[in-house]
């Protein structure tokens, strides 16, 4: 037996559902029926119940990317505050590997960067990591932040409303999984952006957001509603990635049929997040995806060749970018 | 005997007008505003964060603390600032009757804080305090196992009332303030000032468990309204 829908605006202790049914995250059981613990929105799969909170603090998880703010610089690491109850160390050997230099120099107090959390210990203390593409520091632009259960709304399915907004202002954004984003345009775009990203997280949990959106940045940049041809930009992007991925393609869109901030966003947030300076990088599968899709089905060596030289070019990117 | 009519015209089991309004502060992480007849309380919650205070803090679980003040002028006479011997002890109360509703396992090392200010005071603060601060701990997203209801009853002119007035806590011969989860009936402050025999003492339980559910309701109702209009 269950007492809620799909969708449904739940809050704490409110009673989901009767034992048939398994408690996913934001939910627990007591005397044989499932609670929710936390406010927010119900999401149902096969039996198992999730409640996905409107609020929330970001706790850590390995394989995450996160925009962290430097907030002390010690003997062999630094201490990134990352938006979270519990701050994140970045020992030295990440950055400069068995060499030895000047922490001070490299990153000060107050560097913004954008970090791979490599591994969570039991205090869930972050062990941050500087190796992947487009990860480093940033510089300029303004961080804007928003609740880390938004991330996935903001980025929208298969990173549509995030690219719109990129199209639109003509701004560089990129978006930490803890509810960070870092943004640089020009100073009236980033201040038009942050207001977007506002109203996204404000409005997260009502639908037809994107065209909400769409219609609020054509009418603030071009001073119009918009017409059809902006709608044939995005379909135009769409069959770039599917090229290359046809099959993921059809898993991502069955999932994402359920909407909101669904797991399937969630997918699309580590891919997205990884934005900065990889415009080419749209019509590239990304290297999560690859390792996921060699694991699944393993391909031809070139393709696996093709992956890895993707990756140590990224490293030697960052490198030169340092 | 129930047809009698308090002094504010109320009967005997019935509530103040209650106002309850979640999320009217910016920068906390969750908020809640309250009003039962002439109280005005505010509570912001900030939280699960890092904190600083290394020994109060617990290994394998969270940790809630409260502050509960009282501003100079919310009272008629007007109160020193700062705490003091009453405002501790509701402090105190408030973080424990808080407690056990709060599922803190998966934010080890952390500390949730919760400051409760009494902007106007008129009798039954401490249970108004609680109910406003755990709707502002679901305003924050903090987990909880149900949200956390108080509410008073007490004995003047020997009936057994709910939810006492200033006038009532002064004149009447005793106020029990009790806090609960709704769902389950679970008591998590249970207070008794004054004299009951003990058929009174239970009947007093009742009526204030009664009374608890109706605020409940409202609580459930404001949490709701504040997301659903868009």
């Amino acid at each position: 037996m269950i007492y809620v829908e799909d969708k449904n605006l739940v809050i704490p202790g409110q009673i989901l559902a009767d034992d048939e049914y398994y408690p996913g995250r934001g939910t627990f059981k007591e005397d044989g029926k499932v609670c929710s613990s936390l406010m927010g929105l119900v999401s149902l799969r096969n039996k198992k119940i999730r409640v996905i909170p409107l609020k929330s603090k970001y706790v850590p998880k390995k394989g995450d990317v996160v925009i962290g703010k430097i907030n002390d610089v010690r003997f062999s690491m630094w201490d990134v505050n990352i938006n979270s109850p519990y701050s994140g160390i970045l020992p030295a050997f990440e950055v400069f590997g068995r060499d030895k230099k000047e922490l001070n120099k490299v990153y000060d107090v107050g560097d913004v960067l954008f970090l791979r959390v490599i591994d969570v210990d039991e205090v869930k203390k972050a062990k941050l990591g500087l190796k992947g593409r487009g990860l480093g520091k940033f510089k300029g632009g303004i961080i804007v932040d928003i609740s880390p259960t938004k991330v996935p709304r903001l980025i929208g399915k298969k990173g549509s409303m995030i690219n719109m907004i990129k199209n639109k202002t003509n701004c560089k954004i990129v978006v930490g999984q803890n509810g960070l984003v870092w943004v640089k345009g020009d100073d009236d775009m980033e201040q038009l952006t942050r207001e977007i990203i506002h109203t996204i997280e404000v409005e997260a949990h009502t639908s037809g957001l994107t065209n909400k959106i769409k219609n609020k940045l054509c009418l603030a940049i071009d001073g119009e509603l918009p017409v059809e041809e902006t709608d044939e930009e995005f379909v135009l992007e769409k069959p770039k990635l599917q090229n290359f991925k046809e099959e993921l393609e059809q898993e991502e869109r069955e999932k994402a049929e359920a909407e909101v901030q669904d797991d399937a966003g969630e997918d699309g947030g580590s891919e997205e997040v990884e934005a900065e300076e990889n415009n080419d990088a749209e019509d590239k599968p990304n290297f999560y995806d690859v390792i996921k899709e060699l694991k699944k089905k393993s391909q031809n060596k070139k393709d696996k060749n093709i992956s890895y030289s993707d990756n140590s070019n990224n490293n030697s990117f960052i490198l030169n970018n340092r | 005997m129930s047809e009698m009519i308090r002094e504010d015209g109320r009967k005997f089991n019935e509530l103040r007008p209650i106002k309850i309004e979640a999320g009217v502060l910016e920068r906390a992480d969750g908020s809640a505003y309250l009003e039962v007849g002439g109280n005005k309380i505010l509570v912001a919650v900030y939280g699960p964060r890092e904190s600083y205070i290394r020994r109060l803090l617990e290994p394998n679980t969270g940790v809630i603390r409260c502050r509960y003040n009282m501003a100079p002028f919310s009272v008629d006479d007007r109160k020193r600032p700062g705490p003091d011997r009453r405002s501790s002890e509701i402090s105190k109360i408030t973080a424990d009757a808080l407690r056990p509703a709060l599922m803190l396992e998966n934010y080890p090392r952390s500390m949730v804080d919760v400051y409760i200010e009494v902007i106007e005071a008129e009798g039954g603060t401490r249970c108004a305090g609680i109910t406003a601060a755990s709707v502002a701990l679901v305003d924050a997203g903090v987990p909880m196992k149900d949200i956390v209801v108080g509410c008073a009853a007490g004995k003047v002119n020997d009936e057994v009332v709910l939810d006492l007035s200033e006038v009532e806590d002064k004149e009447g011969q005793a106020d029990v303030p009790i806090a609960i989860m709704p769902r389950t009936g679970e008591i998590t402050l249970l207070q008794s000032d004054g004299d009951l025999t003990e058929e009174e003492f239970q009947k007093a339980i009742d009526l204030a468990m009664e009374g608890c559910m109706q605020v409940s309701e409202l609580q459930k109702e404001a949490l709701m309204k504040k997301y659903s209009t868009e």
